[in-house]
């Protein structure tokens, strides 16, 4: 039966990975409220898989303290909660969303509350690749991946060095990150994200009409998208955070062996040891 | 002819078949007279010397009786017979001087002339000199460039003559461009001519039985240089034992001798003539030189050497002359000379150049002067030699010009390379915003948490909105996007062979080209100033500062009055140039507000 499959696929067929920021703070203090944005998001989700019907979708919920998958479209689940206002795969992704927010809770009442309200991108990217990896290695016929961020809270500089990583592997495997950024100001690591790895990065003017920005920048697939014209940011911010600190900075110092980035002098680099 | 005027009959004719006035024509150095014969003929001449251009005449061995023809500059000519062509002959010589002088006197009027006129040239376009002082080579340089350069020619004249800035600060900049003109000044130290006097031969005359040999100076310092032992007879002889011209007689018999390569006769003359035999014999000087050279190898040369080396006493070595192989009769020997001597002499004497830089009309003084040079070398051996290493590895004129090593000053904005600006006014907003948020979080992250599972909760009660999105929403949205993804500034860059300039009316173009330049040099200037130090920089500064001020005014202009077509691409090209200004002005305000923050003047600061 290899031949049938072989039809059907076409060359339009995208695995979507959604990394969807879940950090309360953020939240507590958006314009767009939490309940509208998840009503957007998941009548997008529901259109992308309308789009072929070997469209695959997962989510990834970025949280304060942790990550974790939510949904998985590929992965058929008997407890179809219908009722009758939302299909079932809502329902689904809402369950695991509000248990993910418990555990997310409770780890938080063990660590601290200093630093600045930013929620673990590094760590969903990472597992976002993961999952694509795994994709990759399932069989000659496979979708072609790509991330989108729905972002709103604002860059840890202590996780630079992580999201650096993850975006270098995400060009090395040619998996766009598009970017919609949801927070007041822009935000750098996801320029770069988008800039290095050839995705689309954007931030909605009205956050009321998302659904109209997700659809129609978002939704499309890879192959169309050499047709299509998607807007282009018209400057990345490319500074880096420094390695000891993890201060965003424009002008440092540099490690001649392994480009560690240091905003102070420093006798011997702390990555290397040179 | 020392006498001032020359009076002779002659007759004077207007035209070649005039038969002629008889008459008297006097010649002072000044002007020439003509009185006819006959009283009242009306052909009376008083011409200055001045007022002719040149002169021409018949030539003696013709049939044309003797004429001398005057050209007037304005086109005439008066035509003088005389009786003899001894007469014209006369007349030619004085009327020759005659022109000559007023040629000079001619010229130093003009050349007077020209310097006042400079002068007055120079005083239209300076603003003000009294820090400098040119030369007229540097200010026909100056006018030279700005005559060539019409960008610079425009930029000279709305600064300089608009006041902005002062003549000497405008050409500070552009050092390398007056540079330019010293270069062509050839550096070169022009030696000897390889082939010296070895390729000048004898004229033959074969029916008069002479041999002409031709002697000039320059050929008379190179005799001296390559035989030290002329030289050194040349200072013996002349001028207690003989005449230079009877020297030079002996010497050149000497070579004719040579050259006849007939080892005998040479003997014989020699025996003969004493002095002949100086010019006959081997050059002693040279072998002693020779001899000591080979002894103690000049370090520039890196050879070994030896004894063994001195090949040129060898029997049977050397092609002689004429190419025939003579066996040489030994007591002649001394007479005759072979060409591989010749040569490596001439060689040696070509490479070390010349010397001596002596005018070389006086053989005399070229004598003496070579004497000097020698004695110079021979008395502090290892100076000499570390002299002579160092003239040798210095060839100046094949040296890279000396460029003034500084480099450019190339102004660009930050915001190029980040979105600094953005990035400061965003790190003060994100400061505090945290702030603001952190005093709300440590209230309200449990009560965070609890509102995002209300969300949830609420959603999974209520379901999915409908309408997902307001469709007025939707369309604002759509219209947005596509608006942004339409805008020019997306277009840009896609046709590498189109830019936005040829895309533009030519004025526009020009105007904003030309303001480009302009703020370029006033943004150089300006920025060379900090920080500032005197009360003429101040001044300076002020002047540039409004300077920028209209040009940012003009630009302001240029954006409004062009068509609506146009006006993004135009207000594209002139935003940068805002961001320069702007940035300038800011620098200046920042710097006045210390400035008087400070209070009372430091040190007489304005």
């Amino acid at each position: 039966m290899a031949s049938a499959p072989s039809k059907l696929y076409a060359d339009d067929v995208s695995l979507l990975m959604v990394l969807l920021d879940t950090n309360p703070l953020f939240w507590s203090t958006s314009s767009l409220p939490f309940s509208n944005f998840l009503s957007h998001v998941l009548s997008f989700l529901n259109s992308i898989l309308l789009l072929n019907q070997l469209n695959q979708v997962a989510v990834i919920a970025t949280g304060y303290n942790s990550c974790d998958y939510i949904f998985d479209s590929s992965v058929s689940t008997s407890r179809g909660l219908e009722n009758g206002r939302m299909p079932a795969l809502c329902s689904n992704l809402l369950q695991k969303l509000e248990e993910f927010v418990v555990r997310d809770e409770q780890l938080c009442k063990e660590g601290s509350e200093n630093g600045l309200a930013s929620s673990l991108l590094s760590g969903s990217l990472s597992m976002a690749l993961c999952y694509i990896q795994k994709i990759f290695r399932s069989g000659p016929l496979h979708p072609q991946p790509r991330i989108l961020c729905l972002q709103g809270s604002s860059d840890g500089p202590e996780q630079y060095v992580a999201i650096m990583n993850a975006i270098f592997s995400a060009q090395r495997s040619m998996v766009p990150i598009d970017s919609c950024y949801l927070g007041s100001n822009n935000s750098a690591f996801l320029q770069q994200a988008s800039y290095i790895t050839g995705g689309v990065y954007l931030k909605p003017q009205q956050p009321d009409g998302l659904f109209q920005y997700l659809s129609t920048v978002f939704a499309t697939d890879l192959h169309s998208r050499t047709f299509l014209q998607l807007p282009k940011s018209v400057g990345v911010d490319f500074r880096a955070s420094c390695f000891c600190h993890k201060k965003t900075i424009d002008m440092g110092y540099i490690c001649s062996v392994c480009l560690s980035i240091f905003c102070k002098h420093h006798k011997k680099c702390s990555t290397c040891g040179n | 002819m020392s006498s001032g005027e020359v009076i002779k009959r002659a007759k004077y004719k207007t035209s070649v078949k005039d038969p002629g006035t008889p008459g008297v024509l006097k010649m002072t150095e000044q002007k020439f007279l003509f009185n006819p014969n006959d009283p009242s003929s009306v052909t009376k001449l008083d011409v200055e010397f001045a007022h002719i251009k040149g002169h021409k005449h018949t030539k003696e061995g013709s049939n044309k009786p003797p004429w001398l023809n005057l050209t007037h500059d304005q086109g005439g000519s008066y035509i003088f017979e005389f009786q003899s062509f001894a007469d014209l002959h006369v007349y030619r010589e004085f009327v020759g001087n005659a022109l000559a002088k007023s040629g000079e006197a001619a010229k130093a009027a003009s050349t007077a002339k020209v310097t006042s006129s400079t002068k007055v040239a120079s005083e239209k376009s300076a603003v003000s000199f009294p820090d400098e002082q040119l030369s007229t080579a540097e200010m026909e340089l100056r006018m030279n460039l700005l005559r060539e350069d019409s960008e610079l020619q425009k930029l000279h004249k709305q600064f300089v003559i608009g006041g902005v800035l002062t003549e000497s600060e405008f050409w500070a900049t552009r050092k390398k461009l007056l540079d330019v003109d010293n270069r062509g000044k050839l550096k070169q130290r022009v030696g000897f001519k390889s082939t010296m006097i070895l390729d000048t031969k004898p004229m033959a005359d074969g029916r008069t039985n002479k041999v002409t040999f031709n002697l000039t100076p320059e050929i008379k310092y190179q005799i001296f240089v390559l035989k030290p032992a002329v030289h050194q007879a040349f200072l013996n002889l002349v001028p207690s034992k003989m005449t230079e011209k009877d020297f030079w007689t002996k010497y050149f018999r000497a070579e004719y001798l040579h050259s006849t390569k007939n080892a005998i006769t040479v003997a014989a003359e020699a025996a003969e003539d004493e002095e002949l035999a100086i010019f006959l014999k081997e050059d002693n000087i040279l072998a002693r030189e020779a001899r000591r050279k080979i002894r103690r190898v000049d370090p520039t040369l890196d050879m070994e050497a030896d004894l063994g080396d001195d090949y040129t006493h060898l029997p049977d070595h050397g092609i002689f002359r004429d190419g025939t192989k003579e066996i040489s009769e030994t007591q002649h020997e001394q007479y005759m000379r072979t060409l591989s001597q010749d040569l490596n002499r001439q060689g040696a004497v070509v490479l070390e150049g010349r010397t001596v830089d002596v005018d070389l009309e006086d053989p005399r003084t070229v004598a003496e002067a070579l004497v000097r040079s020698r004695q110079e070398l021979d008395g502090d051996k290892t100076q000499e030699r570390l002299d002579r290493l160092s003239r040798m590895t210095d060839i100046e004129d094949l040296r890279e010009p000396l460029d003034h090593p500084f480099a450019p000053l190339c102004i660009k904005d930050p915001r190029d390379y980040f979105d600094a600006q953005q990035a400061n006014a965003l790190k003060t907003l994100d400061d505090a915003r945290n702030k603001m948020e952190q005093t709300k979080r440590n209230l309200s992250i449990d009560e965070a948490y609890g509102s995002l599972r209300d969300s949830i909760s609420k959603i999974k009660t209520m379901g999915l909105s409908d309408p997902i999105v307001k469709p007025e929403v939707a369309l604002s949205v759509l219209n947005g996007l596509t608006q942004n993804i339409s805008s020019s500034k997306f277009q840009l860059g896609k046709n590498s062979r189109e830019s936005i300039l040829d895309g533009l009316p030519n004025t526009t173009k020009h105007e904003l080209m030309h303001h480009w330049m302009s703020i370029q040099e006033l943004l150089r200037h300006f920025w060379s100033s900090y920080p500032i130090t005197t009360t003429s920089l101040h001044t300076k500064v002020s002047r540039l500062k409004d300077a920028m001020s209209q040009t940012y005014r003009q630009l302001e202009e240029i954006k409004e009055s062009v068509q609506s077509d146009f006006r993004h691409k135009v207000s594209l090209l002139v935003r940068p140039m805002h961001q320069a200004l702007d940035a300038a002005f800011q620098h200046y305000d920042a710097d006045q507000q210390k400035r008087s923050s400070k209070g009372e003047p430091l040190n007489g600061f304005v």
